[in-house]
């Protein structure tokens, strides 16, 4: 009998422990999922900004880190329960699967209306992001299926106390590959550290390689690569794998640049005791909090060609989408642009130190930030090229360019083994 | 009346029985069915592709990460069934005679498994790390004058996997420890007077008497040693922090990694029952390695 | 005897006793550089490597708890490792004492079932636990994970207990039976008490496994708030890889309480795992 009692009350706890919380039905609420921790009280700002003018309640919440945020809506869309608005992190392929599994809200003929009046006010570099073009390769209907809420540039930056006591000119950061390498020398000698960045993390590698490629080869010849027309045993190729080799040999290089995280190189950085970082915009805000004192800036990453234009990557930092299966959709959209109008935007960029996507809050920004927004005009961005490369491959070229750094392979042999895996991929005819 | 009786004997197994099939069971057949598509993760299950045994052939033909993982995990299990395995011995064979501080070192040596892999591994990398640790390992090689051998242990590729199998065995010689002294005691002290009384020494009746009656146990060590590292991860993750290039790679790693990041969810499910055949086969093949050695002895 | 065979046994033990030493101070020097280090501060916690900081610095772990919210997480492990434990104790002990007491169609069958599951490791199974939790709307809920680690818990608690019910005599049972007892209430009258010292074991197992978990906690939670110690610890260093000493705290924290309870029931550990193994 009292064990009875004991099961009984036992049962109870596990099920109102499994209960979810309820949410209260009634006036429309918009739910929104982020990731983005430092930003999370500028957003509740917001937030109250809008109810005060529309009435409506919108519910910003945080799922950090990122790789918990990424599982969560992944998760969701499984189980067929997404928020109103939620950003996607990860690469186009992935944003393809959501709207294949028919998750996204098409956004396009809100972008057209007035005379694409939404449209116009982003920066269309920021929007190619979120955009599938005519005829892309991942099998979309061609379309805006997601909106920007900022930009980012990845480029490197440079630590100016640093380079003078090196003796150079910190006004002119090195232009050419050569003047990079050669500072190699001079920063093992006063025993600082080189480049930081966070190279254990692959994505970050295949950015500043891909710089460099466009740097060496053009654009056309990346993407025909891409493609599956050029071999990545193609001379050029190889070149933009032997700069790794060049940078390791000449000291200009952090050591265990290929096992650091972002954060660590951020730290390094921010304490002065990295020369130059390979990291992107939202890294003003990082360093601000680290090291307020920090004499910094903004550079292109030197250039080893002159043929072609060096690229950095740069776009849509981060993009919200909205839930086309949500039964607030319409009022989720008037949201976002209530969101991304240029009033939102402006008081974003000052209050969290991230550009604007809205061309128009361009007003105030400091300094650090604005040298970042220059070099707008070199971006990039594999989600805009319209073709994907294999994951595998990417895999395979990323690790091979940290074998190389690592001293155990050489520039050809990654190459052939890239292309091997590459013939195996395009054999399979896996549509991305 | 029986049949009330069979019921109510149902009842009681019922809640085992009921979470083992969710949680065991379905699991097990959902993988099994998983790994014989190609799905991303993301949309429906039923709009994944049927690819048959297409991931398998992957596996074995064209997924030269995965082997290294299989190779590292191979590595590690090799260090930890020779150094930790005899280092257990050894400290058991010792502290069978040492019948004064038995007790306070079996307390001590069975403290490095019961800590998580998360301490240990995170307290490890504080220690052993020149970046983001206190370099005690190097300091330590300078102060003796071996200062040509400091290195950087974790993230040097040649040396970091050895970093992490010494980590793991230090946590893990507890339960061989454990295991031999259990086995070491189960042996009769008359068997040790009777051959002392026939004039053998330490060394014959080492030879004769406790290695003989001690082989099951050996096996048995030899068995739990290669199941639980060739699944071992989760200290890697907290020493590390990843997979260094594919250098500190395992298996359950890599399965939980193809899992979460390159949306080819089911082919994380091939990979695991991949690995679940190869440890069956193993086991398979020490079960009738331990029949013959039993036979012998 | 010989002076020289005395000498000899003596330098043999000494060397031993050394040998032994020195294995022990290697097993405690890491926990208490981790505790020492929890007590320095940013800047000294590299230059002074003494195992005595020069001062301490209790306010780590006052931060830990507050800012660094570990006192959620601790609360969050407690929670689940006291579910844990009682819902293991009670689905086991019912399981191993049908297994052992009953007779019912299947019943070698089911129990096969389960000693297989120790025998036969499906890695990656977190991998299904993903979806198939997600399914049932369970991911992201203590429920769920509770679930799923009874489920971890349950062949070798199932296993230890029938063993040991197979051993207990049945005078007892009998004699409750016949007093008019229900089957339900000799197992809770009559067979739960005996097992005090196995059930000690079983609890301490599992006690010790689920507060060690790290892998299902980080395929399940996504919710911060959610998390248990270990899985918040791997989050922590992400976060806040500059505050050395704050981890070490954390790190402390999460170590403290296991190497409590294992200190108080060692014996118990000890016994059920040569039992285990020893059959």
């Amino acid at each position: 009998m009292f064990a009875n009692k004991i099961i009984c009350s036992l049962l109870l706890l596990f099920s109102m422990v499994g209960c979810a919380p309820q949410k209260e039905t009634g006036k429309t609420a918009i739910t929104i999922w982020h990731w983005m921790t430092d930003r999370a009280p500028a957003l509740q700002e917001l937030v109250k900004r809008y109810e005060a003018k529309t009435g409506i309640k919108v519910n910003f919440e945080l799922y950090a880190p990122s790789d918990a945020y990424s599982q969560k809506v992944r998760a969701a869309a499984q189980g067929a329960n997404l928020p109103d608005i939620f950003g996607i992190l990860g690469e186009k392929r992935d944003f393809a699967s959501f709207i294949r599994a028919g998750y996204i809200l098409d956004l396009t003929p809100y972008m057209d209306e007035n005379n694409s009046a939404w449209r116009n006010k982003f920066f269309a570099k920021a929007l190619a992001v979120d955009e599938f073009s005519e005829g892309n390769s991942y099998g979309i209907d061609s379309g805006i299926y997601g909106v920007p809420i900022d930009i980012v540039t990845i480029q490197m930056v440079y630590n100016k106390t640093l380079l003078n006591q090196l003796g150079l000119n910190h006004q002119r950061p090195p232009q050419t590959f050569a003047e990079f390498l050669d500072i190699g020398k001079k920063i093992k000698a006063a025993k600082l550290q080189g480049l930081v960045s966070g190279w254990v993390e692959t994505w970050m590698i295949d950015c500043f390689a891909n710089n460099f490629a466009f740097n060496i080869m053009g654009k056309d010849k990346v993407l025909a690569t891409i493609r599956g027309e050029v071999p990545y045993t193609d001379p050029d190729w190889i070149q933009v794998l032997t700069l790794f080799k060049q940078m390791q040999e000449s000291g200009v290089l952090a050591d265990g640049v290929v096992t650091m995280i972002n954060k660590t190189a951020e730290q390094l950085f921010a304490n002065g005791k990295a020369v130059f970082a390979f990291n992107g915009s939202w890294c003003v805000n990082v360093y601000k909090a680290m090291n307020p004192s920090l004499d910094y800036a903004a550079m292109l990453p030197p250039q080893a060609s002159d043929k072609y234009p060096m690229a950095i990557w740069g776009g849509a930092g981060s993009s919200f989408m909205v839930n086309a299966t949500s039964k607030n959709k319409e009022a989720a959209v008037r949201f976002l642009k209530w969101f991304t109008d240029t009033d939102q935007q402006a008081y974003l960029a000052e209050a969290t130190n991230n550009l604007p996507a809205n061309k128009e809050s361009l007003r105030k920004i400091p300094e650090a930030l604005a040298s970042f927004s220059k070099a707008m005009d070199y971006s990039t961005h594999p989600n805009i090229w319209g073709v994907s490369e294999f994951p595998v491959v990417i895999e395979a070229w990323d690790r091979g360019i940290q074998s190389i750094i690592l001293g155990e392979k050489t520039p050809e042999k990654v190459a052939s083994e890239v292309q091997k895996i590459k013939e195996r991929e395009l054999a399979k005819k896996r549509v991305y | 009346m029986k049949l009330k009786s069979t019921l109510e004997n149902y009842l009681f197994v019922l809640p085992a029985v009921s979470i083992f099939t969710i949680f065991y069971i379905i699991p097990f057949f959902f993988v099994l069915r998983l790994s014989l598509f190609d799905w991303d993760g993301i949309g429906r299950i039923s709009s994944a592709t049927f690819v048959g045994l297409n991931n398998f052939k992957e596996i074995l033909l064209q997924d030269p990460n995965w082997w290294e993982a299989m190779r590292n995990a191979g590595w590690i299990t090799l260090i930890a069934l020779t150094l930790q395995n005899a280092l257990a011995f050894l400290l058991a064979l010792a502290c069978d005679r040492e019948i004064k501080m038995k007790n306070f070192y079996r307390v001590i040596f069975f403290i490095p498994p019961i800590l998580s892999e998360i301490v240990v591994g995170m307290v490890w990398r504080f220690i052993i790390n020149d970046i983001d640790g206190a370099n005690i390992v190097n300091r330590l090689l300078s102060h003796m004058g071996l200062g040509q051998f400091v290195h950087s242990w974790l993230s040097d590729p040649k040396t970091a996997l050895t970093t992490v199998a010494l980590v793991h065995s230090w946590k893990g010689f507890g339960w061989g420890f454990l295991i031999f002294l259990a086995g070491l005691q189960t042996i009769p002290a008359e068997f040790y007077e009777a051959a002392r009384v026939d004039g053998a020494n330490a060394w014959q009746s080492f030879r004769n008497i406790t290695i003989p009656l001690l082989i099951p146990v050996i096996i048995l060590v030899a068995i739990l040693t290669i199941l639980g590292t060739m699944q071992a991860f989760v200290l890697i993750l907290g020493l590390v922090g990843g997979e260094l290039a594919g250098h500190t790679s395992v298996p359950v790693l890599r399965i939980l990694t193809v899992m979460r990041d390159s949306s080819r969810f089911s082919y994380s499910c091939s990979l695991g029952i991949n690995l679940g055949i190869i440890l069956v086969i193993i086991s398979f093949i020490q079960y009738k390695f331990s029949e013959r050695a039993r036979n012998l002895a | 005897m010989s002076i020289y065979y005395q000498a000899k046994k003596t330098t043999i033990n000494t060397l031993i006793h050394l040998f032994l030493l020195a294995v022990a101070v290697t097993c405690i020097y890491p926990l208490l550089w981790m505790v020492a280090s929890s007590f320095k501060t940013q800047g000294t916690i590299f230059r002074d490597i003494s195992l005595i900081p020069r001062q301490f610095h209790f306010e780590n772990y006052y931060l830990a708890l507050t800012q660094g919210d570990f006192g959620r997480y601790f609360l969050n492990s407690i929670f689940y490792t006291v579910s844990v434990v009682l819902g293991i104790v009670i689905v086991s002990s019912l399981a191993a004492y049908a297994f052992s007491r009953f007779k019912f169609p299947g019943k070698n069958l089911l129990f096969f079932m389960f000693m297989a599951a120790m025998m036969i490791p499906i890695p990656g199974s977190f991998v299904a636990l993903y979806v198939l939790l997600n399914k049932l709307h369970l991911r992201n809920t203590p429920l769920g994970y509770i679930l799923c680690m009874i489920n971890v818990g349950l062949s070798t608690s199932i296993f230890l207990l029938k063993t040991f019910f197979d051993k207990m005599p049945q005078e007892l049972e009998d004699a409750a039976r016949i007093d008019g007892c229900s089957k339900l209430g000799i197992w809770w009258n009559v067979a739960l008490p005996l097992s005090g010292p196995v059930l000690a074991v079983v609890v301490v197992f599992n006690a010790l496994n689920v507060w060690n978990e790290y892998v299902l906690a980080l395929i399940i939670f996504d919710n911060k708030n959610l998390m248990p110690l270990q899985r918040a610890l791997m989050m922590f260093r992400g976060e806040f890889l500059t505050n050395y000493p704050l981890l070490m705290a954390g790190l402390t924290i999460t170590a403290l309480p296991i190497i409590i309870l294992y200190l108080l029931m060692q014996k118990y550990i000890v016994k059920g795992v040569t039992s285990a193994v020893f059959e």
